[in-house]
């Protein structure tokens, strides 16, 4: 349990460094680089080196946006096993709809409750 | 991408002016806080991970859906207190790329156009800046996974 810690701790760390670097160095505005970070997440699942950095980092590979990216590819794909090509339209969001939905959820009750502050 | 038109001197001569006065930054110190920051998000993600799995029989793979719906709802708390502005300040990336800082950037376009109503404001500035993270992640999962299951039919893997 204490080494998955560790390695979720590095791992996030290190995505978050890339992030740092794009700002940094590339100039790039933080909605280019998330953009840039969640097509990575897909490319990296797509040739299938993100499921091993999963179970390798647990939320470490999970937390960062990434991992938006890889289940989406993954929930593409698990539909396509089902119902062929039409099911890489329809089962898009199958994996990744907690991330939206309680986004979406989290965000009108914050609306509700907070007051915009300055 | 479109081709730039070509500078004048005088805007050449700026450019290097402006060139002079830009604070440079602090690239090493700014990764640091950002890796240590966002490890920590991991960290707290991670944690949050075990304990769906030992109270909510969750499996390892499928404790990260309540995981990130927890994280978001932390971003909310967060966001709505005003410290995640200044974590962002802080941390630069370490705030933004983990699944709060998509939760951040919903949740403060909401809170913020809150003023012009729920339904013009709230409801379509909702995804003003997080828009663009859905846009791509989905165009880029689309092609992705179109590619690899046209691969599989084809026999190649």
């Amino acid at each position: 349990m204490l080494p998955m810690f560790f390695w979720a701790f590095v791992v996030g760390g290190l995505f978050c460094v890339i992030g740092q670097i794009c700002f940094d160095v590339f100039k790039l505005t933080p909605g280019h680089t998330l953009s840039a970070l969640v097509v990575l997440g897909a490319i990296l699942d797509g040739v299938g080196l993100y499921e091993p950095l999963l179970d390798f980092a647990g939320a470490g590979a999970s937390v960062p946006i990434t991992s938006f990216g890889n289940s989406l590819v993954h929930g593409a794909l698990q539909e396509a096993e089902q119902h062929g090509l039409i099911g890489v339209l329809t089962g898009m969001f199958e994996v990744t709809s907690s991330g939206i939905s309680s986004a979406i959820l989290f965000a009108f009750i914050g609306a509700l409750i907070f007051k915009p502050k300055g | 991408m479109c081709a730039k038109p070509k500078k004048t001197p005088d805007q050449e001569q700026y450019d290097q002016l402006e060139k002079k006065y830009e604070t440079k930054r602090p690239v090493l110190k700014n990764c640091l806080r950002a890796f240590w920051v966002g490890g920590l998000f991991c960290l707290v993600g991670q944690a949050i991970s075990y304990f769906y799995i030992y109270f909510f029989n969750f499996t390892e793979q499928t404790a990260s859906n309540p995981t990130v719906a927890t994280m978001i709802f932390i971003a909310m708390l967060l966001t709505g207190f005003g410290v995640y502005d200044r974590l962002g300040q802080f941390a630069g990336a370490g705030s933004a790329v983990p699944v709060t800082g998509f939760g951040n950037a919903v949740i403060s376009a909401a809170i913020e156009h809150r003023t012009e109503g729920f339904v013009l404001g709230v409801g379509s500035n909702m995804f003003k800046l997080a828009g663009s993270v859905l846009l791509f992640g989905v165009f880029s999962a689309f092609v992705v996974a179109l590619i690899k299951t046209i691969l599989i039919y084809m026999g190649v893997i």
